[in-house]
């Protein structure tokens, strides 16, 4: 039936009705665009389980002087630069491993990417069990060696950074794939000239991989922050947010806002977080963008 | 051309059948249970997962169901805690609660917004202990019915501990600290405290409102109006003054970070730890995982300043509840159902199930004589006119969502106990404006 009329002007330029469009645009309006513009009156209003009343910007003022929201960004920023460190220098390692002549190659690729593969909240629940600072496997391993481990997820001083370790041990093998993928690309050309050159393993890794595979380090750092600066399954998972505060992110300070029944609150709190993430990455994302047309 | 148009024909019908089976499809699975002949109905019920709780919710809904074939009742369970709260709302919010189902009493009930939410059930207002009524009412009407049994905010101690040590009950701050440097000189954990479940670290400032009310009077209701605080009334403060010096004196166990409940009722049984301040509706479990305790477990209320005006902070039981979203047929048998609960075979149902923990709060119902020593020492408490008082949180719907965090801090040693009363004061005021209270 659709078929029939089809608008003159887009038969000329496509030879798909218009209308082809119409599934998907009513899908991204009806799951997409009219939350997000709900969800900026809500964070304008209190509402509890059935009504709202306006108040103005009033959430944002409070959201802004909850005593968590400001340690809880710092400990995004950390948690997500962290992250997103080791993965690229981990990942680029093993990248640059796994691309050589080795033994098992394909079974050592797949070993390393298993991890991106398993539930996070499995992997939160495993980790926090063998994190256990009394009868955990880890500190039980390092008793053995007569070195007493600190409470991994118990103490204030740790928490935040092992969980981000657990967030590099499961990422790590997306940005290894990413790298694979960019060094693969490389020309055989340059490797061979090089070779030709006399040039040193570490001369080949420093002039050819670094510089050519710079692509591949531009999408792990923008995937990872990204991930890293929304993260919250995993840290949920594995402290809550705690002790105390001592691990929260933003996410989890908005997650307990939600939880504790101040709707309009945590909707504040998410156009807060859905316009830091925009106003980093959107930059950052043009800047790299840039580099690469240099290149 | 043609091609094109026949193709898109073909699409479009398939479409049309896919979305006709869709609906039919729907339509067909969802008249069975209401409308099926013989009266028969089932009633789904949410409790919590607390292993105790799942053994009453069962018990009961078996027992009822004994007298009523007619109606069966599914227990369903949901985690504890903020996550519960979570779960309960989001729930009611969506009209997709169960048909029964269990919840706080006091602050946390009354954040449901009961008037919109949930079925008044006066009928059953002469069966019930007028505390009780007041921690489930709201605008002259109420809202639930008991499930389970008061209990108390206290310490619940090792008698056996206390007796090889000389110790005495203290009744004051100043006894309970000389016993507990005694304890930890005897090599035993005097104070037992398990942040693995952070809910569980309150109880040194919600067990302490007995001691506030008794020494500034009126206190809930200035709260609730904005006119006192945690931070400048000192004798509110002492809770989380208490909390912080037992970390800094090192009275607490190794473990206190991860430990759990059970880990801590274990110790408690054991005797690896002296005393732990906690609900006494949890003594079922410790009895249950550790036979042959009833009687070397005693209880005290939580001492404050003066020996002269100490006494116990007590809870109303959690209440059974119909949300709004139960109708018909269901709404008759939900409404039988509380009736039961509300009842002397009630009462009897759930002291079946598991060992009762505290008075009831339903009438013409008794304890047994068996009840267990710490039992014992609550009804003592109970008993003695003045000794005894409700929580903060069922005189005031001012309670803060981050109290737990706090207290974990306090008791970690990460916050000083000012800090942390002047944060919980900023808590609560988010509290106070979601429900709209004056003079916020």
């Amino acid at each position: 039936m659709s078929a029939t009329g089809p608008a003159p002007a887009g038969r000329k330029r496509s030879p798909y009705p218009i209308w082809f469009y119409l599934p998907a645009a009513i899908v991204y309006a009806v799951l997409f665009l009219v939350p997000t513009v709900t969800s900026f009156y809500f964070s304008l209003t209190r509402w509890s389980i059935f009504d709202s009343q306006f108040i103005g910007f009033d959430n944002y003022v409070t959201f802004f002087q909850e005593p968590a929201l400001v340690s809880g960004l710092w400990h995004t920023v950390v948690y997500a630069v962290v992250t997103s460190g080791l993965k690229v220098v981990l990942g680029l390692g093993l990248a640059v491993l796994l691309t050589s002549q080795i033994i098992g190659r394909g079974y050592l690729r797949s070993v390393v990417f298993f991890p991106v593969l398993v539930s996070t909240i499995g992997v939160g629940l495993t980790f926090t069990i063998l994190m256990d600072p009394e009868d955990g496997l880890i500190n039980e391993s390092l008793a053995l060696l007569g070195i007493q481990g600190p409470g991994w997820l118990t103490d204030p001083s740790y928490a935040l950074l092992s969980v981000a370790l657990v967030d590099v041990w499961k990422g790590v093998g997306l940005a290894t794939l990413i790298y694979i993928a960019g060094i693969v690309s490389i020309p055989q050309e340059y490797f061979e000239a090089a070779r030709v050159d006399g040039a040193s393993a570490w001369q080949n890794f420093r002039s050819i991989v670094l510089p050519l595979a710079r692509p591949a380090t531009f999408t792990v750092i923008l995937l990872s922050l990204i991930g890293g600066l929304r993260s919250f399954d995993l840290i949920w998972a594995m402290t809550r947010g705690g002790p105390g505060f001592t691990s929260d992110v933003i996410a989890s300070v908005i997650y307990k806002q939600y939880q504790a029944g101040f709707y309009g609150l945590s909707t504040a709190g998410n156009v807060v977080l859905f316009l830091l993430v925009t106003a980093i990455i959107f930059p950052l994302s043009r800047f790299l963008n840039s580099r690469e047309v240099d290149l | 051309m043609k091609r094109r148009q026949i193709g898109l024909a073909v699409l479009s019908a398939a479409t049309a059948m896919a979305l006709g089976a869709c609906s039919a499809g729907s339509l067909g699975s969802s008249d069975d249970s209401s409308s099926g002949g013989g009266g028969k109905v089932t009633l789904s019920f949410l409790t919590d997962n607390q292993p105790e709780t799942v053994k009453i919710a069962e018990g009961l809904a078996k027992d009822f169901n004994a007298k009523n074939p007619d109606i069966t009742i599914t227990v369903e369970t949901r985690p504890q805690g903020t996550e519960g709260d979570n779960v309960v709302k989001t729930r009611l919010s969506t009209g997709d609660m169960t048909d029964v189902f269990m919840y706080n009493s006091g602050s946390l009930m009354q954040a449901l917004a009961p008037q919109k939410n949930l079925t008044p059930v006066d009928e059953f207002a002469g069966q019930l202990d007028d505390n009780f009524k007041k921690s489930v009412g709201s605008d002259g009407k109420i809202y639930g019915v008991p499930f389970g049994n008061y209990m108390a905010g206290a310490i619940l101690y090792n008698k056996d501990v206390y007796d090889k040590n000389g110790l005495k009950v203290p009744t004051s701050w100043a006894e309970f600290e000389a016993n507990n440097a005694k304890l930890k000189a005897a090599g035993v954990d005097p104070v037992i405290q398990t942040y693995g479940e952070t809910w569980t670290s309150q109880l040194f400032i919600l067990g302490d409102y007995f001691n506030v009310e008794a020494t500034t009077p009126g206190w809930a209701d200035q709260y609730t109006k904005n006119q006192a605080k945690y931070a400048t009334t000192p004798a509110a403060r002492a809770g989380f003054d208490h909390l912080q010096e037992v970390h800094d004196k090192g009275y607490v166990n190794k473990d206190f970070a991860s430990a759990k409940l059970t880990d801590g009722l274990n110790k408690l049984a054991k005797g690896e730890g002296a005393q732990y301040p906690i609900l006494s509706a949890m003594l079922s479990q410790l009895i249950a995982d550790n036979p042959g305790t009833e009687n070397k477990i005693g209880l005290f209320a939580i001492p404050g300043a003066d020996a002269a005006k100490n006494g116990l902070t007590v809870w109303a039981p959690n209440g059974l509840y119909i949300p709004t979203s139960t109708t018909g047929a269901k709404l008759d048998a939900a409404k039988k159902f509380l009736g039961f609960v509300a009842s002397p075979e009630g009462c009897e149902s759930l002291g079946k199930a598991s060992q009762p923990t505290g008075p009831y709060a339903v009438t013409g119902c008794k304890l047994p004589d068996s009840v267990p020593q710490a039992v014992k020492d609550m009804q003592t408490y109970i008993d003695k006119p003045g000794a005894s008082g409700l929580a903060l949180e069922f005189l005031s719907p001012v309670k803060g969502p981050a109290l737990e965090q706090i207290c974990v801090e306090v008791g970690s040693g990460i916050r000083k106990a000012d800090a942390a009363a002047k944060l919980y004061d900023e808590d609560v005021k988010k509290q106070a404006q979601q429900l709209g209270l004056e003079g916020w």
